[in-house]
């Protein structure tokens, strides 16, 4: 398959695994505000996805349908970031608050809508009209995300000494699975040859609100996730089979 | 909703459209077609919201050319079905094409329907004068945001509940002077 319907194929798995994940919180938020946030939030990335779909399945022209691209393929041919299909809780959490902690949520959404920020500004201005079109109407769509995450940050690390802590655990664990975003892996090198530029530019941003927030932006280190090779954490099959049973139960069934 | 044409072959126009009055069949159809509302905000046609972006004539049938709002609204499908059903009704022909490109601002609502949402309930969104710039919205600080006026009582007095609220392009709002709870169409 050709590196730009990798690429697209990357987007789309990234928005619709990062939506699956946070509308986990429908219906569970910590408040009804935050319940209707992150649904709408959830809207926002599937629909991103849906289009991204569309058009690999075009270019791909192999038969392949929105519904086949989410629905039937195994967690090797997601090409997602490891970051996006991890739990809502920091690996050390106590287990009494293991389920969900609000601060991994908002951690996550505010290292990967930063990241999009920077990737779909790029990506307005790019040749292929089909992508530069998604890309303007998404970035309209992840300011908002992004005011969102690095308001409530912000409300965590300059809140109580129990949010500020929780947060800073969530920017520990979190961190070194940034390293992701910058990997040259062939595909993302073809679209976005200048990573490096961006990463600047991403750490820049992420530590002015880190730094309002009065909390530390640890280094990242250590292993480097593979999302995007396929090879995913020991999490995404229980996400991808939460997501995908009832349509592999009852093939082509319709609303 | 299935994109048909993620990109148009046809250029649509941008900014607000006002209904064509005059006596052509392309402005007979326009005329035809404001009573399609938005599902959601039944005062608003989909001309007025700017999401009816251009009527056309064609060999076999008139051709509908729409834009989405936010890109998982999922009031789309609805619009689609609503305007094919008017044209049907009306015994005419017709096909809506969906175009992704120039991509779909809250600036493209006229004033009138800004007046209309207001009067409705819903506090019209103020202009988007930054489309695609990077980070304008929390940088500028929290203090600096727009006051967004309570369409009840017009008090400057309001403050942000909740930045996402009933559907996509809504956010939640409250009076401080008047109590009332409203929605605020957002920016986009």
């Amino acid at each position: 398959m050709n590196k730009l319907a990798d690429y697209a194929l990357h987007l789309a798995d990234n928005a619709l695994i990062l939506g699956q994940r946070n509308a986990e919180w429908c219906g569970h938020g910590p408040i009804l505000e935050e319940d209707l946030a992150l649904a709408n939030h959830s809207l926002d990335l599937i629909g991103q996805a849906r289009l991204l779909y569309q058009w690999v399945a075009q270019l791909r022209g192999d038969g392949s349908t929105e519904d086949s691209l989410a629905y039937f393929r195994d967690q090797q041919a997601f090409l997602n970031f490891t970051l996006l299909e991890l739990p809502h809780c920091t690996a050390l959490a106590p287990s009494a608050r293991a389920e969900r902690d609000y601060a991994v949520t908002i951690v996550r959404n505010f290292f990967f809508s930063s990241y999009m920020l920077l990737v779909w500004d790029v990506l307005q201005n790019h040749e292929q009209p089909q992508l530069s079109a998604i890309a303007a109407k998404s970035l309209k769509e992840v300011r908002y995300h992004w005011q969102h995450a690095a308001d409530w940050l912000i409300r965590f690390g300059d809140g109580t000494s129990e949010s500020h802590d929780r947060a800073q655990a969530a920017l520990d664990f979190l961190m070194p699975y940034t390293q992701e975003f910058w990997c040259d892996w062939p595909a993302a090198k073809h679209v976005l040859p200048d990573t490096a530029t961006l990463n600047n530019k991403w750490t820049l941003m992420v530590g002015d609100v880190i730094k309002e927030a009065q909390l530390h932006l640890p280094d990242a280190s250590g292993y480097v996730t593979q999302g995007v090779h396929g090879i995913h954490s020991e999490h995404m099959s229980y996400l991808l089979a939460d997501m995908q049973s009832l349509a592999r139960q009852h093939p082509g069934a319709q609303w | 909703m299935v994109i048909d044409n993620l990109v148009s072959a046809v250029s649509l126009p941008m900014g607000p459209l006002e209904l064509p009055l005059c006596d052509t069949d392309e402005a007979g159809i326009w005329q035809l077609l404001e009573s399609v509302c938005d599902p959601e905000i039944p005062v608003l046609s989909l001309r007025e919201i700017g999401v009816l972006r251009a009527v056309k004539a064609a060999a076999g049938g008139w051709q509908l050319w729409i834009t989405p709002t936010y890109n998982g609204c999922p009031a789309m499908s609805q619009m689609n079905t609503d305007l094919l059903s008017a044209m049907q009704q009306a015994g005419k022909q017709a096909e809506v094409f969906t175009c992704l490109a120039p991509a779909w601002s809250s600036d493209w609502i006229t004033d009138t329907a800004k007046e209309k949402l207001r009067v409705y309930g819903i506090a019209p969104p103020h202009s988007n004068a930054v489309p695609n710039a990077t980070s304008p919205i929390r940088l500028a600080g929290k203090m600096t945001r727009v006051q967004v006026a309570c369409p009840q009582c017009e008090s400057l007095d309001t403050t942000e509940i909740s930045q996402f609220g009933s559907t996509a392009c809504k956010a939640m709002y409250k009076c401080l002077a008047c109590a009332e709870p409203f929605d605020y169409f957002k920016p986009y």
